[in-house]
């Protein structure tokens, strides 16, 4: 349909990606490669429940185990749930606003690379010396004693990464601020938009104190500093609440996307309006406020004393409200609605339950005297795979079903998809809920075997059991993946047939301008409400002109390289490596070159003229 | 209107930084990317109050042993007046004199050579004193945030310089007087740092 | 943001307006930046003098500081002009969540 859609060979395709600006193949990159890290983080899963099945196992030795668990905790999270979550914005965020592309193409490719290669740098801390092992929150007390290289691969990944999803959530602000199409007002964007556009604040300003943290992690590790060094005056409790400043708001940038997935889904499968949909902003938006003010709960038992600990336990009971009130809003969307069940809809009405039992047991947590009992427990564990398994995972798998025939032009199968649905779900209860119990009777965190005879075998084998379950549905997904991808059944503009807004109305997948002339919003669901009038498509809001597009670039993956390069020259410099200094100075230099190059360098994009895109539609219309 | 476009100084639009969408984007990103490195630096405050003066053995200098008044001011007239200078090169941007543009920008960027300048001889001072990078935590939290200020002062002097260099011969237009708009932008955010640092590290530290 | 694209019919005359305009925020920007150092010259010799108690000197000077953020902010950042509501929303968010982090730093690290 398209002129510009020619058959490539692979050499070409892969330097179409290498170089793309463009938001839905960059989307789609990131949902190559946040999938195949997550297929990583899961292995690591599988792996810690296969030791953890039996009393006594000797699987793999301590430090393995140590390892296992900090690259499993940093791989789900940084590298596999977040870059996802990015994924689908990307894809889906610009179309739902009417936009032809994001603010910022060039950075939106850059912010792939860095995350991209990040998660490389971390990863290949396997093969050179060991990962790091210090746990996902790479507490400094541990951290700055950890031997070998691991410790400074987790800096050095993670603050590759963190520049990436930075540079994502500053895009998409500015996305969502400028570029929305006539007649979207922030009070009718769906309501992923708005959970995008709270997340990306939340970036903003949770990710800054991280890079602080991990710089002062990295000065003491690698250039003799003395943060957390008590001797020299240092104090490690400094690391705990930049990681948690960051940390707490990065779990409500994991959910909000997912709540925002499910709000869709809600109600484009219930055919009614999201019930409530200005509580659901104000609720969105009390989240993230919210979400600044209790990162200390995690530090319940440092000792910072009554005072800090009761009014950051008052703090985070409050976040409960606004949760609150997001689940019953999806309950009385669908009541009375005339509800579907397809593969998205299951996830999303088993979410519910699932993501309230961890928000439940969050409560419990969440007091302070009681903290002290479920503290580095298996208690934890399960809550908070409860939800972000129960959450986030269920969002991403419901999304990424959703959304699928809009990135790809082509539905996963149905009935495999209810396959993978139950398997996940049965076996997500069947690992978690018994964590619950092990870590009331005692259980520690983070141990790498227990002892027979304290109850807790049982338990265990059927946690691992529950893992085996997920893997076959997730091994399902792929299968499911790989079958529907070679059938290769091309699907119109609503392959749901119960779209609710803007995406819907464009093709599957839709034109790298995304729209020929910017559609016309006259309220919340946009599509819907043209559809009702009995309109096939959207009301134009400009004439037809020439589109400006931006020119693809390769100057995001030179910058990341030059990056990846003195990441290296860093990591070795407490070896006193002659090579260490120079490579870190050309490691830089082509980064900031590479900048250079693009500052001085004149870039105008290109036009694509009116009688091109009239060709189109034309042709269209002969068809 | 076609961002190559020349223009005269009636066509010049009166706010050139957001004449066209792109400006208006790389505007309003570049003001979010404020707002985080605001939240970068205060991480760097609140560390080095954390820190300061926490040094493993008392014969090492403390802050009141170490700042003196005569320095800080000199640097910090330095770097006010550079935020001055920016200004007045914006304002000839506004009425389209992309020389005196220059002029004043070759102003802002040698006062930020000189504010360099002292900064190098005033680390390189406190070394000899007993206070550096590695000598305590108290150092380590001193030179990672006056550090990190210093390095967007760096930053800040190559961009100006690249900008003007690149933009000698082509003068104004609508693609380059955006970026040189976010350029001051920067500059005065760098200002804004200063503030905090020469009043909380510098003169609180005097006082004790 | 002052005056947008405004559309009179002769250019020329529009021109001495907007000239004039921006003479007149160049003005309000120098007697700003006069401000500016008469408080770094007020805070300076307050530190200077021994003889004042760091209990008045130190809110002062903290005060000073803040006021020249604001000109700062609202004057050489064009932050009093319309069309910055959303900037400020964004700005005030980061000093918020920068003021907690400093007051935490400074109250529960074990200090």
């Amino acid at each position: 349909m398209s002129t510009y859609a020619k058959k490539q060979g692979f050499g070409a395709t892969l330097w179409d990606f290498m170089t793309t600006v463009d938001h839905k193949k960059i989307a789609i990159l990131y949902l190559i490669s946040g999938g195949l890290f997550f297929i990583l983080g899961g292995l690591e899963a599988v792996f810690i429940r296969i030791q953890l099945a039996i009393p006594d196992n000797n699987f793999m030795s301590a430090g393995i185990f140590n390892e296992m668990i900090t690259m499993h905790g940093t791989t789900m999270i940084f590298l596999a749930a977040m870059p996802i979550l990015l994924g689908i914005m990307n894809a889906v965020m610009p179309l739902q606003i009417g936009a032809r592309d994001v603010a910022f193409p060039f950075l939106n490719s850059l912010g792939f690379w860095l995350f991209f290669f990040g998660g490389v740098v971390l990863n290949l801390s396997w093969f050179l010396g060991g990962a790091p092992d210090a746990g996902w929150t790479s507490y400094a007390s541990l951290a700055i004693h950890s031997e070998g290289h691991g410790v400074d691969f987790y800096v050095l990944g993670l603050q590759i990464s963190g520049f990436g999803t930075l540079i994502a959530g500053i895009n998409f602000l500015v996305t969502i601020i400028n570029m929305r199409t006539p007649g979207m007002t922030y009070m009718r964007m769906p309501m992923f938009t708005w959970t995008t556009f709270v997340v990306s604040a939340l970036i903003l300003f949770a990710f800054p104190p991280l890079t602080v943290g991990l710089f002062l992690l990295l000065f003491d590790r690698m250039f003799g500093a003395n943060f957390f060094d008590v001797a020299a005056g240092g104090n490690t409790i400094i690391w705990e609440h930049l990681f948690w400043i960051f940390g707490h708001p990065e779990v409500y940038i994991l959910i909000l996307p997912a709540f925002g997935i499910f709000s869709e889904i809600f109600s484009t499968f219930s055919r009614k309006r999201l019930f409530g949909y200005s509580s659901m902003v104000f609720a969105t938006v009390l989240i993230g406020f919210l979400g600044f003010m209790v990162w200390a709960h995690h530090m319940f038992t440092v000792g910072l004393g009554p005072i800090a600990n009761a009014i950051f336990a008052i703090a985070t009971m409050a976040i409960a409200v606004p949760t609150g009130i997001k689940i019953f809003n999806w309950i009385f969307t669908m009541w009375g609605g005339s509800v579907t069940f397809t593969v998205p809809m299951l996830y999303a009405v088993s979410f519910i339950p699932s993501f309230t039992m961890g928000g439940v047991t969050g409560i419990m947590l969440g007091a302070a005297p009681a903290d002290y009992q479920y503290h580095d427990s298996y208690f934890v564990v399960a809550h908070f795979h409860y939800v972000i398994v129960g959450g986030v995972v269920l969002g991403i798998l419901a999304g990424v079903t959703y959304y699928w025939p809009k990135m790809f032009g082509t539905m996963l199968n149905e009935t495999l998809g209810k396959f993978t649905f139950w398997l996940f779900l049965i076996g997500f209860h069947l690992t978690f809920f018994v964590q619950h119990f092990l870590g009331l009777m005692g259980m520690p965190r983070r141990v790498f075997t227990y002892l027979p005879g304290q109850g807790w075998e049982t338990s265990n084998l059927i946690s691992s059991i529950g893992a085996i379950f997920m893997s076959v549905g997730i091994i399902i997904l792929l299968i499911n993946i790989v079958i529907t991808s070679v059938k290769n059944v091309r699907v119109g503009n609503d392959p749901w047939g119960d779209g609710r807004t803007l995406e819907w109305a464009i093709p599957s997948p839709p034109p790298f301008y995304n729209f020929k002339q910017l559609p016309l919003v006259r309220g919340l669901d946009a599509y819907w409400i043209e559809k009702m009038e009995g309109k096939k498509e959207m009301t134009p809001a400009e004439p037809l002109d020439d589109i400006h597009m931006p020119n693809g670039s390769i100057i995001p993956i030179c910058i990341t390289i030059g990056l990846f390069i003195a990441a290296f020259g860093a990591l070795y410099n407490m070896d006193n490596k002659t090579w260490s200094v120079p490579v870190i100075i050309i490691g830089l230099l082509i980064t900031f070159g590479s900048m250079l190059v693009r500052s001085l360098k004149d870039d105008h994009g290109f036009h694509i003229h009116k009688e091109e895109l009239m060709d189109d539609k034309d042709k269209e219309v002969k068809a | 209107m076609h961002v190559e476009e020349k223009f005269t100084d009636a066509t010049w639009p009166a706010s050139p930084e957001t004449a066209t969408l792109e400006a208006k984007n790389k505007y309003l990103g570049f003001w979010l990317f404020l707002g985080g490195e605001t939240v970068l630096f205060a991480s760097l405050f609140a560390t080095y109050l954390a820190l300061k003066d926490k040094v493993p053995d008392s014969s090492m200098p403390l802050a009141k042993d170490l700042f003196e008044i005569p320095l800080t001011f000199a640097m910090t007239m330095i770097l006010l007046t550079s935020s001055l200078t920016s200004v007045y090169a914006m304002y000839h941007m506004k009425n389209n004199s992309f020389q005196k543009m220059q002029t004043w920008l070759v102003i802002t960027v040698l006062l930020g050579f000189s504010f360099l300048a002292l900064e190098i001889y005033e680390f390189n001072h406190y070394v000899h004193l007993g206070h550096s990078f590695t000598s305590s935590a108290f150092g380590s939290a001193f030179y990672s945030l006056v550090g990190f200020h210093g390095a967007h002062v760096t930053f800040g002097l190559m961009w100006f310089l690249a900008l003007m260099i690149r933009n000698a011969k082509r003068g104004l237009s609508l693609y380059n007087a955006p970026k040189f708009f976010v350029a001051s932008l920067y500059w005065h955010f760098i200002d804004v740092v200063w503030v905090f640092i020469f009043t909380v590290v510098y003169l609180m530290g005097m006082v004790g | 943001m002052t005056n947008q694209q405004s559309n009179s019919a002769n250019p020329n005359l529009n021109l001495a307006f907007r000239r004039k305009q921006n003479a007149e925020e160049m003005k309000h920007q120098v007697i700003t930046f006069a401000m500016m150092i008469f408080f770094t010259v007020i805070a300076f010799v307050m530190v200077a003098m021994d003889s004042i108690s760091s209990w008045f000197t130190i809110p002062v000077i903290l005060l000073l500081a803040a006021i020249q953020v604001i000109f700062q902010l609202y004057y050489f950042m064009h932050m009093k002009h319309k069309g910055h509501e959303t900037i400020a929303l964004f700005i005030y968010s980061g000093l918020t969540v920068g003021l907690i982090t400093v007051l935490v730093f400074l109250t529960i690290v074990w200090l």
